[in-house]
């Protein structure tokens, strides 16, 4: 694993697998969109509003998968001090705060014609919701300091604790919301047939291939960046 | 242990001598919670039922406020890094800190909640449980806040950073701890709430001084 600390091998990795996941995920879309939306079937409950499902569920996975490599990676970053990892987490952020985002915005679509109302304190939706909020505060706490490495050190280790409490905090609200609401808005016995799973499955990698691909073009940034800094340095040191 | 002692006795002190700190915190508690009770309106029965989370999230919003300074104060002007040359375990010097935090405030605050939850029509037979779920609570809370204090120190906007960290890890305790009170109301008492207070307390126990000791490092290096 050591041997990928590289910036420069990692790179030239990052840049081989970019034109397939960027491709694979615009070959996904392509195929899975016109099914999801339109040629797949009508839910016989829900009717046409089941089709939200196809952005909201890859999103909701998205956000829970992001917030997971990067707490890994913080990990990496704060055990082996490779920078690598710890870019990897940083440019990760904003992609997934924005799958979370996504996430909460078709939930509130679909919730608006299935339940009657834009909001519901669902446990899922409110677990999602402290999620946000947590990729909200690494990257804040990221971006507050003078110090660029004690900025990324103190991220890193919010990523750590902020995965050690996201399944109490799922815990909590789950037991918190059978106390306080009746079962009525759950999504319980919602089982999916074939002609649903296929386009799910198709999204759920379009959007897998999209987070690769938009990860790839964060890390040249971000290794730019890290390059203008020392060229700078260097220049405000000789010159 | 002897540095442990040496840090708590320290801060106990400097609470002591300076007892403003403590009184601001119990001020913002009540204040907040006679804004709460202007918002919500003068109905008795409206107020008690909101009474339990009322008191718990002003509570909570409280020992935030206080936490900031918790490694603040001693790292602007030095202390902070003698303590970490003084060959202390940084786990200790945490704990020590957290510890002496949770004296000051919480202690203060568990103090003052009876009589905030007073004004809220607080219903009777729901005292124990609230002092008992704030006990349990309100260390788990300084022990969070103070890995979230140790990691924002130096930065620009600590205060209102703090804050935002915090809030997210602190629903399961306002979670459990509101819903310790609201059992103890409707006479539906359950061992539940206590039990997982008590759990997530050694959980921060034994996971939150040693981040908070990380974060330290980072902080003084």
């Amino acid at each position: 694993m050591h041997k990928f600390a590289n910036p420069t091998f990692f790179m030239k990795i990052a840049n081989a697998v970019f034109p397939w996941a960027a491709g694979l995920s615009v070959l996904c879309f392509i195929v899975g969109l016109p099914i999801a939306l339109v040629t797949s079937p009508p839910d016989y409950q829900q009717g046409e509003t089941v089709r939200i499902m196809y952005v909201h569920v890859p999103a909701a996975w998205m956000g829970s998968m992001v917030y997971a490599v990067m707490a890994a990676s913080s990990a990496v970053y704060l055990i082996w001090r490779h920078t690598v990892a710890h870019i990897i987490a940083r440019a990760s952020a904003p992609i997934g705060a924005m799958f979370t985002g996504l996430c909460l915005v078709t939930g509130m679509l679909w919730g608006e014609p299935m339940w009657g109302t834009w909001w519901v304190w669902d446990a899922r939706l409110t677990s999602m919701l402290i999620l946000f909020f947590l990729y909200l505060g690494y990257i804040a706490l990221g971006d507050a300091f003078e110090d660029q490495e004690r900025g990324d050190r103190a991220a890193a280790l919010l990523a750590l604790v902020g995965s050690v409490n996201l399944p109490i905090v799922h815990f909590s609200v789950e037991w918190w919301n059978t106390l306080h609401q009746s079962s009525i808005l759950s999504m319980q016995g919602f089982s999916i047939s074939t002609e649903m799973v296929v386009p799910l499955l198709l999204m759920v990698g379009a959007f897998q291939f999209y987070y690769v691909a938009v990860l790839v073009i964060r890390l040249r940034a971000e290794l730019l960046a890290a390059k203008i800094r020392t060229a700078r340095f260097n220049l405000a040191a000789t010159g | 242990m002897r540095s442990f002692a040496a840090i708590l006795r320290r801060d106990l002190m400097l609470a002591v001598r300076n007892q403003g700190e403590m009184l601001m915190v119990v001020g913002f508690f009540a204040i907040a919670a006679t804004l709460f009770a202007f918002g919500v309106g003068p109905e008795a029965n409206v107020q008690s039922r909101m009474s339990s989370g009322v008191v718990w999230t002003m509570a909570l919003l409280a020992a935030l406020l206080s936490l900031e300074r918790m490694f603040a104060l001693d790292f602007e002007d030095g202390t902070l890094d003698q303590l970490m040359l003084s060959g202390a375990e940084p786990a200790a010097v945490v704990l020590a800190k957290t510890l002496a935090h949770w004296l000051t405030t919480g202690v203060a605050l568990l103090i003052a909640a009876p009589a905030v939850a007073l004004s809220f029509q607080l219903p009777s037979q729901a005292y124990g449980a609230l002092m008992l779920s704030l006990l349990l609570g309100t260390p788990t809370l300084s022990l969070l806040g103070a890995v979230g204090a140790a990691l924002v120190l130096g930065s620009r906007r600590g205060g209102v950073l703090l804050s935002l960290l915090l809030l997210p890890l602190y629903s399961p305790v306002l979670i459990f701890g509101a819903a310790a009170v609201e059992g103890a109301i409707l006479g539906i008492a359950t061992t539940t709430p206590y039990a997982v207070l008590g759990g997530l307390l050694i959980l921060a126990l034994t996971l939150c001084p040693w981040a908070g000791a990380v974060a330290l490092r980072h902080a003084v290096e």
